[in-house]
């Protein structure tokens, strides 16, 4: 586990203005239920860790923010704006609302800079010099601006997450979900975008985290989420989550995964 | 791992005290021998048992009979098209500078080989066929502006690349439409106008359903009225352009032949096959029932015909569906029929990089806002084009090889323009025939091995750097 560093909360404030809330939804894929009675609200400034077990539903739960993944029962609002079959929301929600995933999804015959520099360019109709020059500023957030011109499938897997994370950055998102980042890294690499992840954090950022890594949600969530099967279980501030867990299922998940 | 341990001893572990030394690599991998070994002695040098020793013996007889197989029939060919070719024909003997002493001619007897004054007597008409002889430098200008235009795109330092190539598929077929064929459509001007404006109308309807002024449901379909419209738009413009008179003689396209018409046939099938496959592969994997059943039934239609019943059908069957007066010229309806014929193969194709496509690839660009367009034109088609050139260009090789079959409709391309020449008395000899064929399979080559390395050179580009 990464050694833990001190975090900066200066800038870690959560306001009352509430930018995700799911109220009552519920997700079929075919017959199986995967979302059942979700309810969740997240204000501006939260940093929340979703954890449990694999296909409890976590990252259908952060797909259907961005209608990644369509939900078909409850109600999805994301910056006040509700999420249904109507493109002009979703387009809307989208450009407002960052991802990064697993895999890290970048556009292997783009350079680095125009995975950054795309969006902004055909989705905010930015020109492209400011384009570049708001890249060229998060490719340095995120420590890489030297690898600009290269190509993703040169990079190592650490550093193709943090452009992964400087992509959506460049957008200017309010909200940014994170599927899993560090499930696909080298133990090596996975402190560096967990590093990157950090500061973002401290920058005051509007974060809904899906990760193992439990030292990260000790150290920068406010509210940690476990699920399984489909359900939200428990849901508390991290040091009563890891230090007082209620649920005889949440104490057996920490006592899996904290014991090895 | 290394280091050596006794019983006795209790284990003491391993730890490196000198570098492994870096050697040079041994004879067999490098250099001229290693060049040997790898492609000559690695099947036929191994004598280090009775079998290995009986398939070295095996493999090299085997290897010297394939050396000398190739050799003995390059050197037939090589005899026939150069070594006892005849190359001239000074005293305008016509067919007797080909015939042996036997048959009449000055040649010695069992004589074999091609018969060159034939193919340099005929190769106006190889190349323009019956085409009007005061009026082949159209044909010539058409090709020059095509050739620079082509050369112009296809290497990658000159600069206004994108430039020549949005003049190459925009306004230079209405030069080559209005060159080739002399202009002056007839043309009804009152219904041109009119189709004109219900483009128009289509596009202004288009343009206030994105704007939701006429409610939800047209919204839905915006983008398809706003197409048609500019579809029509740009129909009619284009026939106002051809129906303008610029004092050209006209050329009936029944006078075109040879050449001319295999790349009139090819390239329009080449250029019109790959957007039109492209849709149709979109539409074959999109949401939209609509859109894929008819994507579906196109797709499988063209597929399920041969192109020679496709062509026999453009020709002999449509008109007698067409109302009476409406004529539609021969080599547009084998045109349409190869451009649609080539188009379901070139769908398949696509489609098939498109599979290969990550849903991530898909996500990512969701992800950021894309719209479906934007997501298909920047992220996902150069990705998928990238992954089936070997597939686009077998078909555009197995398209421009195909335009043979026109010939079967009354179209004299480059083959059927040769085959007719065949006929010609005065140039009758029994080697008429076989010079013939092989001039045409030497042209189709050429044309053919071009594409292939061109397509070649593009996968390396493409690849450089970007392999994941």
């Amino acid at each position: 586990m990464a050694e833990t560093n001190k975090v900066d909360r200066s800038k870690m404030t959560v306001s009352d203005e509430v930018v995700v809330s799911m109220d009552a939804v519920n997700k079929w894929y075919g017959s199986f239920h995967v979302l059942r009675d979700i309810n969740l609200e997240v204000n501006k400034g939260e940093r929340i860790v979703i954890c449990g077990p694999s296909g409890s539903g976590k990252s259908t739960l952060i797909r259907c923010l961005n209608r990644l993944e369509v939900h078909q029962k409850g109600i999805i609002n994301v910056h006040g704006i509700e999420l249904n079959s109507d493109l002009k929301n979703i387009e809307f929600i989208r450009r407002e609302v960052g991802m990064v995933f697993q895999h890290f999804n970048l556009f292997p015959h783009l350079t680095i800079l125009e995975n950054c520099t795309l969006a902004p360019i055909w989705v905010r109709k930015m020109p492209k010099k400011e384009a570049e020059e708001i890249a060229m500023r998060f490719l340095e957030t995120v420590k890489i601006p030297e690898q600009a011109h290269k190509y993703p499938g040169q990079l190592s897997g650490g550093q193709q997450q943090r452009v992964a994370i400087a992509r959506a950055l460049c957008m200017q998102p309010q909200l940014m979900l994170f599927d899993e980042p560090t499930s696909a890294l080298d133990p090596e690499m996975i402190k560096e975008v967990l590093d990157t992840m950090v500061a973002l954090a401290e920058d005051g950022m509007t974060m809904i985290v899906v990760t193992h890594e439990m030292g990260f949600a000790r150290k920068v969530a406010n509210r940690v989420i476990f699920m399984d099967e489909g359900q939200i279980v428990e849901e508390n501030e991290p040091e009563a989550f890891f230090g007082n867990p209620k649920n005889d299922r949440t104490k057996l998940f920490l006592s899996q995964i904290l014991n090895h | 791992m290394a280091g050596s341990k006794t019983k006795s001893d209790a284990y003491q572990g391993f730890v490196r005290t000198e570098e492994a030394p870096l050697m040079p690599p041994p004879p067999s991998e490098t250099g001229i021998t290693g060049w040997l070994w790898q492609n000559v002695l690695s099947s036929c040098a191994d004598f280090t048992s009775v079998g290995a020793g009986i398939r070295s013996l095996l493999m090299a007889a085997f290897t010297v009979f394939v050396a000398w197989l190739t050799v003995s029939i390059s050197w037939s060919l090589i005899d026939f098209a150069f070594l006892s070719a005849v190359w001239e024909d000074p005293d305008g003997l016509k067919r007797e500078v080909c015939w042996t002493e036997e048959q009449g001619g000055s040649l010695p007897n069992g004589w074999h080989g091609a018969c060159w004054p034939f193919i340099m007597a005929k190769m106006k008409f190889f190349i323009y066929g019956p085409y009007e002889m005061s009026e082949l430098w159209r044909v010539d200008l058409t090709a020059l502006i095509g050739l620079v235009g082509l050369v112009w795109v296809l290497i990658e330092r000159l600069p206004y690349r994108r430039h020549a190539g949005v003049f190459l598929l925009t306004i230079y077929p209405l030069i080559a439409t209005i060159l080739l064929t002399g202009g002056a459509f007839e043309v009804e001007y009152g219904s041109l106008a009119l189709t004109a404006f219900v483009g128009l109308a289509l596009i202004t309807v288009g343009r206030l359903s994105q704007r939701r002024i006429l409610g939800d449901s047209m919204a839905t379909f915006a983008g398809v009225y706003g197409v048609s419209g500019w579809l029509i738009v740009i129909y009619a413009a284009i026939m106002l352009v051809l129906s303008a008179d610029v004092g050209l003689m006209a050329v009936d396209t029944n006078d075109w032949g040879g050449l001319l018409i295999t790349l009139v046939v090819a390239v329009t099938g080449i250029v019109a096959s790959l957007p039109l496959g492209i849709v149709l592969a979109l539409g074959r994997r999109s949401n939209m029932p609509v859109a894929r059943i008819l994507s579906v039934v196109f797709i499988e239609f063209w597929r399920g015909v041969p192109l020679i019943t496709v062509l026999f059908m453009a020709s002999v069957m449509l008109p007698l569906f067409l109302p009476e007066g409406v004529n539609f010229n021969n080599l547009l309806r084998a045109l349409i029929g190869v451009m649609l014929f080539s188009a379901a193969y070139m769908a398949e194709v696509v489609r098939g990089g498109l599979q290969a496509i990550d849903k991530g690839q898909y996500e990512g660009a969701d992800a950021v806002g894309l719209s479906y367009w934007q997501k298909m034109r920047l992220i996902i088609l150069p990705q998928a084009l990238t992954h089936v050139i070997p597939g686009i260009v077998n078909t555009f090789i197995g398209l421009f090889k195909d335009t043979t079959l026109v010939s079967i409709i009354g179209l004299f391309d480059l083959l059927g323009a040769a085959q007719s020449t065949l006929a010609d008395a005065a140039w009758a000899s029994p080697v008429q025939g076989h010079t013939a064929y092989l001039f045409i399979a030497v042209v189709f080559f050429v044309f053919c091995f071009g594409m292939s390395r061109y397509s070649i050179h593009m996968e390396n580009k493409l690849s450089h750097g970007r392999k994941r």
